[in-house]
């Protein structure tokens, strides 16, 4: 298909092809590395590729330019077998600069495509990256990799010679070059990303002549030049039919509430403060007026999480998103909701830490402050997504549970969910659960904190109620009346039914899908983001012969009730986070296993290749 | 708009109540002699005349002696945690904007702990009356100067004397932008039950500072205004539309403007159309008058600012709601979810 598009007939060249491909284009911040990739994430979505993408973009908003640090990157794999992660080592490394070239080099395999910006290796941004004389003067560097150095500065010029559009305009377009040289090394198809230029640039036909003409030039660059011997294809994976979209993990936390909003047909105030990497979905929110979505921005991370509680203290539904700092400072209002026991729901953007930590990049070490991070007894639910478009299922699963059980839920996302995207099955929002919603109408026998003797709810009631005014508050309740009470056997026992309470919600959890034999030697047991890592490490493991499961965990408080009996048909446990051992501490004390961690905490996510030594090494550490 | 659900209906003789129908059954667990007793009993007596049925009316509280204020209104009540009722009630205004919101704080909760929330409630101009407590004094936590408390005080966190110098509650609200900004004072009743119904009344944010005494950690702050023969001289009481002009009878005084310098005259001094007459819509005059305080200028009370003009928060925010809703119809999540680029896999 890609022969249509080339502007000159040319002799075909070789075409191979392989199951899978990971690719990564990494430039300056201003180098349009985010949209390029995203871009090649849709040309192969649309030919049928199963797909996990990663971006990588450093904080600063306009880091100096050709500084290591202001390194922007997109990586993405895709193939035709099921894809579980962006990869770990890169077959194909686009770089733009040379300090591109210096931060992403180490993680290209010897003998992988690398195409570098060859005009860009010039004194200044050698000086920038570090080197003293221009690496692709190195011999070594053709000899271990297949190395094409492309003019891709001058040729987009070259390519525009005749627009009216000043140097800089038609520079900035260089980032089309390579990626219409990537999809012809690819052979990915140009369609959708022609029409995603001519919406983008609806208002300015100069530049959607600009960029396509760029794109093609790249295209056709590939397919003439001599320097490129043969391409690759990758067939279609074998998907579940169906429609599928693109779904990143922030977007599907927003549409999940949407979703949740409808089914109710009750308010949502969403009230949230600013904070990387989760203000996408106050942005999303914001556009969603139309669902009664009220978003709020509040003067704090306080304010947010204070404003839900008041929205649910009205009978809304009342949604937070925030990333760890934010939680932190939300402490105390999480607290007041689990006295109030109010429906409340909070994200949790996870993003590296501690303090400011690493605000782009990827982190799951807030579990220990999910579960524990308030003053004296206060649990809450926990859950966890596994997947970009499993952040969907999540919220929207935590808004059901906040309204049955009357209870705050935090979600744990992650900044590699937020930002990373995968195919997404569009599913069929009528086949979701419903979430029945009961508010208190009747007087006679009215009491704030008679509980629901299944789930220990107490009554939601909405002020305007006529004969069922009452008073709530953060000061200890008396069970049942509500009324405050400094009682010492009172409070035990509240304190031991609002544990209670959180403990029924496993009535709501299915059984446990073990992935691999039902007993063996090892059980990887995982949370959240690191899904794919998992998963495709023990896969491999299992490839290998070896009696390896594994198992992902999405609720963390309370955790399934088939789990202990799970853990136990194992020989060893191992549980990768990315943290420095959160959930191997949970189950170490909650089910006395000796389950092992492994841990590393760079602000990336695990690679499948270093977990799935890990289960090596613990198979063959066979007492 | 949305007005508060039943008022109207109370008007055409809907709920009649009476002060008994506003107190709960909760026994009262301030110290004995505390102003917070006066201060209950005057908003009791004053929902009768506002007309909303009792189910409509909330009321928000912090953490302080002041915040144990909703557990004694027989109304829907949410006694919260420390500083943030402002936020709280901002939320439920969101979610219920038909409901009457009353925030009840102190001065260590609304302008140490919450004054980022007090800040911005009342720059929003959400739909809540917010009823401050001055007494100078963290009390609950027993004695340690506040926000308000005068440089120089001696208190236990402050043994030889606060550095601190105090800020002025109703020059906060209207620099900030209020709507509407009032002070009374504990031990007048009729005048603070008067003052109180125009705050119930006033679409938006409306600030009034309570002058409250703590007679355990700081009795007789506001003796100045207790005091029948300092008050005399210290207490300025403003009317719409009147010459501001106070003092004994035989020896008036009355305030003048200098450009934006007031300035305290004797009434016979000037011609009569010298003197500085109040109006309440001036919020810039407001922001004036709220920073006058003895003993150079008499201590304003009453009604500084009353702006009705200005946008209240939830109806401009509802009010998006229902175009969006109007011009586009309601959200469909399933259209939602395969709007954009779609592909199929068969």
């Amino acid at each position: 298909m890609s022969e249509t598009m080339a502007s000159a007939p040319v002799v075909a060249k070789p075409r191979r092809t392989l199951t899978r491909a990971v690719i990564r284009f990494a430039g300056d911040s201003g180098d349009g590395m985010q949209v390029t990739g995203e871009q090649f994430t849709t040309e192969a979505a649309w030919a049928g590729n199963d797909i996990a993408t990663l971006p990588n973009f450093p904080a600063e908003i306009r880091a100096p330019a050709g500084t290591l640090f202001g390194v922007s990157s997109f990586q993405l794999q895709f193939g035709s077998q099921r894809v579980y992660t962006p990869g770990d080592q890169l077959d194909a490394l686009v770089a733009m600069n040379p300090a591109a070239l210096k931060v992403h080099l180490g993680d290209l395999k010897p003998g992988g495509i690398l195409v570098v910006n060859a005009a860009a290796f010039e004194e200044r941004n050698l000086a920038r990256a570090g080197y003293e004389r221009s690496p692709l003067e190195d011999p070594g560097l053709a000899e271990k990799y297949r190395l094409h150095q492309v003019d891709i500065t001058g040729l987009t010029k070259k390519a525009l010679a005749d627009l009216p559009l000043n140097a800089k305009e038609k520079d900035r377009c260089r980032n089309f070059f390579a990626l219409g040289l990537v999809s012809w090394i690819y052979t990915r198809p140009l369609e959708p990303t022609l029409d995603a230029i001519r919406k983008r640039f609806a208002k300015n036909p100069q530049f959607v002549e600009a960029n396509i003409r760029v794109l093609k030039a790249g295209h056709a660059f590939g397919e003439t030049a001599e320097m490129f011997g043969e391409h690759y294809g990758i067939e279609p994976a074998e998907m579940a039919p169906g429609v599928y979209r693109s779904m990143t993990g922030n977007r599907a936390l927003a549409w999940g509430v949407l979703a949740a909003a409808q089914r109710t047909q009750l308010p949502v105030v969403f009230g949230a403060y600013p904070i990387t990497p989760a203000s996408d979905v106050l942005h999303e929110l914001a556009l969603h007026k139309r669902f009664g979505i009220r978003s709020f921005q509040a003067e704090d991370e306080i304010a947010a999480m204070a404003s839900i509680i008041g929205a649910a203290f009205g009978g809304a539904i009342g949604v937070t998103a925030s990333s760890g700092p934010g939680i932190a400072l939300k402490g105390e209002a999480i607290g007041l909701a689990v006295m109030a026991e109010l429906p409340v729901v909070i994200f949790d953007v996870q993003r590296g830490g501690p303090s400011t930590g690493l605000p782009t990049k990827t982190e799951q070490a807030d579990l220990m402050q999910a579960m524990y991070g308030r003053n004296s007894e206060a649990p809450v639910v926990v859950l966890a997504p596994a997947s970009p478009g499993d952040c969907f299922f999540v919220a929207y699963e935590a808004i059901r549970l906040a309204v049955k059980y009357m209870v705050p839920v935090i979600v744990l996302s992650d900044g590699y969910l937020a930002n990373g995207s995968e195919p997404w099955l569009i599913p069929d929002p009528a086949a979701l659960p419903d979430i029945p919603v009961t508010f208190r109408t009747e007087a006679a026998g009215f009491f704030p904190y008679l509980r629901d003797p299944a789930t220990l709810a107490r009554p939601w009631v909405r002020p305007g109620t006529p004969g069922l005014e009452h008073r709530i508050g953060g000061i200890e309740k008396e069970d049942v009346t509500g009324n405050i009470s400094y009682e010492p056997e009172n409070h035990d026992y509240m304190v031991r039914m609002r544990a209670e309470k959180v403990r029924r919600v496993a009535q709501e959890i299915p059984p446990t899908t073990i992935n691999g034999p039902h007993a063996g030697d090892v059980l990887v047991v995982g949370w959240g983001g690191t899904y794919g890592a998992i998963t495709a490490a023990a896969e491999e493991a299992q490839l290998g012969g070896k009696a390896v499961a594994s198992i992902h965990l999405r609720h963390l408080n309370p955790l399934p009730p088939d789990l202990g009996q799970i853990l136990r048909q194992y020989r060893r446990v191992l549980v990768p986070e990315i943290n420095s051992g959160q959930l191997v501490r949970i189950l170490r004390a909650e089910y006395l296993v000796d389950a092992v961690g492994f841990h590393r905490v760079r602000g990336m996510p695990l690679q499948t290749q270093e977990i799935h030594e890990a289960i090596t090494q613990l198979l063959e550490a066979r007492p | 708009m949305s007005p508060v659900a039943g008022a109207s209906k109370a008007a055409q003789g809907g709920p009649h109540y009476t002060k008994k129908d506003f107190e709960s059954d909760q026994d009262v667990r301030w110290c004995p002699g505390c102003g917070d007793y006066a201060i209950l009993a005057a908003v009791q007596k004053t929902m009768p005349d506002l007309g909303i049925p009792r189910e409509n009316i909330v009321f928000i509280s912090g953490i302080g002696c002041s915040s144990r204020f909703p557990y004694y209104m027989n109304t829907y009540g949410f006694h919260t945690i420390h500083g943030r009722a402002p936020a709280i009630a901002t939320g439920l205004k969101l979610a219920r904007p038909e409901l009457k919101v009353f925030v009840v704080t102190g001065d260590g909760d609304g302008l140490s702990i919450g004054g980022n929330h007090l800040l911005h409630v009342l720059r929003r101009n959400v739909d809540v009356t917010i009823l401050l407590f001055n007494n100078r004094i963290y009390g609950l936590t027993k004695g340690q100067y506040s926000p308000t408390s005068e440089q120089g005080k001696v208190t236990k966190s402050t043994p030889l004397g606060s550095a601190e110098r105090p800020v002025s509650p109703c020059s906060f609200a209207l620099a900030v932008g209020a709507s509407f900004v009032a002070r009374v004072v504990d031990r007048n009743i009729a005048h603070m039950e008067e003052v109180l119904r125009r705050a119930a009344r006033h679409r938006g944010a409306a600030f009034v500072e309570i002058l409250q005494n703590c007679n355990v950690y700081n009795d007789l702050a506001w003796n100045v205004l207790y005091d029948r023969e300092s008050k005399v001289l210290a207490e300025l009481r403003l009317e719409h539309g009147q010459r501001l002009v106070f003092g004994p009878v035989d020896d008036r005084r009355g305030l003048v403007l200098d450009g934006v310098k007031p300035r305290v005259v004797r009434v016979k001094d000037v011609p009569e159309s010298a003197l500085w007459v109040h109006d309440e819509r001036d919020r810039a005059t407001g922001l004036v008058l709220a920073q006058l305080w003895a003993p150079d200028y008499p201590i304003p009370l009453g009604v500084m600012a009353s702006d009705e003009t200005v946008p209240v928060y939830e109806d401009t925010l509802l009010a998006q709601e229902r175009k969006a809703i109007a011009d586009r119809g309601p959200g469909d999540i399933a259209a939602l979810l395969r709007s954009g680029e779609t592909w199929t896999i068969k």
